[in-house]
């Protein structure tokens, strides 16, 4: 009787919540594809999200980020604060717990060690770590015992969240790795191939820029997950074709950042065999000003340094009127469908640092006439407008790419419309974004006078984002043209206020602070004009459940909560 | 023969050791970085460091020299031990991709095996559509088969494959569903089901290029064999009272293939090349594929490593090519 009512009782579980008490391993296969193929495993080698993303079902954080961005713990067991006494009250320091009985895949237990060791892995200064950002500023990472490690800081850190924090800093065995810190790293084909690591899978097959195969693991430390036997991640291909394979054929469960225009989005999910799924994280489409003066006619050295300002765009009326003259929910529709949605924000998420400036969301052609004739260019002979026998002509720069092209071309009629020439010009992202200083093309040196691109901040906290427009971040000859802040920005007051930032520790405060910098950049100087926030668009199959976009950390974040719906 | 076959061979080492040195030049001078790719929240001093990691900070002839003592040295000694499990290259630094810090050569290995299967598949098919084809179109020149066969291999020649590709995915994948659209590179045949489901995954990338490669070849047999059938001695074949089939398929079908053979073997390398659109069409992990991911990432020594075998191969089959002519065509003598 009483093994019936057991029975019983699992069955109602079971009809219940099929998803919640099934087994690992239960559900057979799941078929992801990125149209990036991954190159390899070890995040440490690679900052391709491709790599990083996959690599994050093998290895793990100590903490990894939620989906509304909030930091939740992964191998630690809870989450170090002010509060709880994990980070110092100086906030010079941080100590991390892990869960006790942690064990790695081959079937040993985690320890504190290994925590030091991925640290210092990535710290060796000869192994060209492409993460090393993440572990920027730490003085020591000592373990206190098996189970505690403390990271201390050269300076008082209020977002403390960065090293062991995200995809980007997993922890890998010290045992597998220990041949290969420094120039070895190169040489550890089968370690960066099959890092043994915490997650729910880990790797049986890994063939380079193709496909890896994984099987549940054995240790992993929810003894019911994942519901997945094996998996594949496959790559090759792009986005459109990766899409089809899951809202077409229905060949594979999961497509990751299928970016197709909205009609096409449109055709696919009528193929009934899966949705697409988007959320919005930090990542925003921008027109970015030339405040210096990129002429051609300026011998090499002098071009487009602070040395000489912008002839037109040092005006900020001329940089208003351009914004004014734009409809973004327009190139929203254009470009992204409902990945996408206009904003006037540097800083669009998360929430508690996002502005509520809205004032470049209506598009206002007539009001950005009147402001050009306010600033004494008045409409030429031929519609274009003049000013002490100059014509107000802008070179508009961007990478090749079919949307970004979509709005060169309408956005030039706007800026034709208000009276501006337009000469546009699209140049290949490999050496766009390639910061080669011996080519006048890439966006760091800036020869033209306005360009457009996307940019976004890793993890949730903008200190570091915002810290690029400061005075000394402006490249430049001096700095072989190496810097972030493109525009050559330069406002004390933008400085200082940069300088509190990095000292203030309370949330409130800080969110305040980066709200104020990130108006000063975009509503107050429009030396920055947001255009769209883009979100991720991604797209799985109607059969696959559990799937919860993220944009803060990997997509594959919560793999081990998928299943397949019966 | 031999002086030739020799001399030859001895000609084409300094050619290909200037083949080497174009294409590093080209590369060097190429636009675009290694580390293009890498997001921007990187800061750039961490980029220092990494492109520091990866030996870029050398000079362009450090870095060609050591490519040269890796592929000429390193690798044929990696290919030592491999075979016969001694050591020698023990600890010596190989040909490593930027992209994967794995020896390229190990990633070319694990790739050969889809590109021969697929692409030499295609070229199969091709040349033995292609050869009846041209062979009947020309005895019939003008008859309807003739202008069927033209037209079918205009078709081949100018549709370019992503779109000839993408149109069979839409019909057969996504409408009937016939072939899957993504290449399984993992699938093993074990047994009478796993080899029909390897047929059904390779059909459509081989129907693609088997097109392209039957259009190619049939119009070059049936140019040659058109040649051969106004001849004299065609005449006197017949005068002999030769049957119509003896004529064609013995007297001017051997001397029509002179030419062919040639094209044939002109076209090998390009199996190896693997068909770049083809297999980003499908995902098959060929070479092409590689090749073309490791272009768009600027993985310089993958690159520069491939475009050299592709080089060797060229020339070695313009060689064979060559010694072909001479062995098939009795005219044609070397000494």
């Amino acid at each position: 009787m009483k093994l019936r009512t057991a029975l019983l009782g699992a069955a109602a579980c079971f009809a219940l919540a099929p998803a919640a008490y099934a087994e690992r391993g239960t559900d057979g296969q799941v078929n992801i594809i990125y149209w990036q193929a991954v190159s390899t495993l070890n995040p440490y080698l690679s900052s391709g999200t491709k790599d990083v993303e996959t690599a994050s079902l093998v290895i793990e954080p100590l903490a990894g980020f939620n989906e509304k961005g909030e930091v939740i713990p992964r191998l630690a067991a809870e989450v170090p604060t002010v509060e709880n006494g994990g980070v110092s009250a100086d906030l010079t320091s941080i100590t991390w717990k892990l869960k006790p009985g942690l064990l790695w895949s081959d079937g040993t237990p985690v320890t504190s060690a290994d925590v030091v060791f991925s640290a210092n892995y990535c710290m060796d200064p000869a192994g060209g770590c492409a993460q090393l950002a993440r572990y920027e500023g730490i003085k020591t990472v000592e373990a206190l015992d098996d189970l505690t490690v403390k990271v201390t800081y050269n300076e008082p850190r209020p977002n403390p969240y960065t090293a062991f924090v995200g995809s980007t800093s997993p922890i890998i065995q010290a045992a597998q790795f220990a041949n290969c810190s420094g120039a070895a790293a190169s040489s550890c084909t089968d370690q960066n191939f099959a890092p043994i690591g915490t997650g729910p899978f880990r790797v049986t097959g890994f063939r380079t820029n193709d496909v890896v195969q994984m099987e549940a693991n054995p240790n992993y430390r929810d003894p019911t997950k994942p519901a997945f036997a094996t998996l594949t991640v496959k790559g090759g291909g792009e986005a459109a074709a990766a899409a089809r394979a899951v809202m077409e054929t229905g060949e594979f469960d999961y497509a990751w950042n299928t970016q197709i225009s909205p009609e096409v989005q449109g055709q696919m999910t009528a193929g009934g065999k899966g949705q697409f799924i988007y959320a919005f994280g930090t990542l925003v489409e921008r027109i970015e000003m030339n405040l210096t003066d990129p002429s051609a006619s300026l011998p090499e050295g002098q071009r487009a340094t602070s040395a000489h300002p912008h002839p037109i765009l040092s005006d900020l009326r001329v940089r208003k009127a351009l914004s004014m003259a734009i409809d973004r929910d327009v190139l929203v529709e254009i470009g992204y469908g409902n990945a996408g949605r206009a904003t006037c924000n540097l800083v669009p998420a998360p929430a508690a640092y996002a502005s509520d400036n809205t004032d470049c969301l209506v598009q206002d052609v007539e009001g950005a006439k009147a402001l050009l004739t306010e600033a004494g260019w008045v409409p030429g002979p031929d519609g274009v407008r003049v000013k002490d026998g100059m014509r107000l002509k802008l070179l508009y720069q961007t990478s090749v790419n079919a949307v970004r092209q979509d709005f060169q071309a309408i956005i030039k009629q706007w800026w034709n419309e208000i009276g501006v020439e337009v000469e546009l010009k699209a140049i290949d992202a490999g050496v766009y974004f390639g910061g080669d200083a011996g080519s006048p093309d890439t966006f760091q040196k800036f020869y033209s006078d306005v360009e457009m691109y996307a940019n976004n901040f890793d993890g949730t906290d903008p200190e570091p984002y915002l810290a690029q427009y400061t005075c000394e971040k402006a490249p430049s000859p001096a700095t072989q043209w190496q810097g972030e802040n493109i525009n050559r920005f330069c406002d004390p007051a933008y400085d200082a206020l940069i300088v509190e930032l990095g000292r203030t520790g309370e949330m409130g405060k800080r969110a305040e602070i980066a709200k104020r910098l990130n108006e000063m950049l975009t509503k107050d100087t429009y030396t920055v004009v947001p255009l769209v926030d883009r979100g991720r668009l991604s797209a799985h199959a109607l059969s696959l459940g559990g799937v919860v976009l993220n944009t803060w950390d990997s997509e594959l974040w919560n793999v081990s909560d998928w299943y397949r719906i019966k | 023969m031999f002086n030739f076959a020799l001399r030859r061979f001895l000609i084409a080492i300094p050619t290909l050791l200037i083949i080497s040195l174009v294409i590093f030049m080209l590369l060097e001078a190429a636009p675009g970085d290694p580390l293009g790719d890498v997001p921007l929240t990187v800061p750039p001093d961490v980029k220092e460091k990494m492109r520091a990691a990866l030996g870029l900070d050398s000079a362009w002839y450090v870095r060609y020299f050591l490519w040269m003592k890796q592929f000429f040295w390193v690798e044929p000694l990696n290919l030592v031990d491999y075979v016969w499990g001694t050591d020698y290259a023990k600890g010596m630094q190989r040909v490593i991709s930027f992209q994967s810090r794995q020896p390229v050569m190990q990633i070319i290995a694990e790739r050969v095996p889809q590109t021969l299967t697929v692409v030499g598949m295609s070229y199969l098919i091709g040349v033995s559509i292609a050869l009846p084809i041209g062979i009947y179109s020309a005895y019939r020149q003008y008859s309807w088969f003739d202008q069927i066969g033209t037209l079918v291999s205009m078709i081949g020649f100018s549709v370019p494959t992503f779109f000839s590709g993408v149109v069979l995915i839409i019909v057969f994948a996504v409408k009937l569903h016939w072939f899957p659209s993504i290449y399984d590179t993992t699938h093993r045949v074990t047994d009478w089901a796993s080899f029909l489901k390897q047929v059904r995954q390779m059909a459509m990338p081989v129907m693609v290029l088997s097109l392209y490669n039957a259009a190619q070849i049939s119009r070059f047999m049936r140019s040659s064999m058109l040649d051969n059938l106004n001849q004299d001695y065609v005449r006197t074949a017949r005068a002999k009272g030769l049957t119509e089939r003896v004529v064609v398929l013995v007297h001017v079908l051997r001397n029509s293939l002179i030419p062919v053979v040639t094209v044939i073997a002109l076209g090998v390398p390009t199996i190896f090349g693997g068909a770049i659109i083809t297999e980003q069409v499908f995902k098959v992990n060929g070479l092409g594929q590689q090749l073309i991911t490791s272009i768009h990432s600027n993985d310089l020594p993958m690159v520069m490593t491939l475009t050299f075998i592709f080089a060797i191969l060229i020339v070695t089959f313009n060689l064979i090519a060559d010694l072909l002519y001479g062995i098939l065509d009795p005219r044609i003598r070397y000494d």
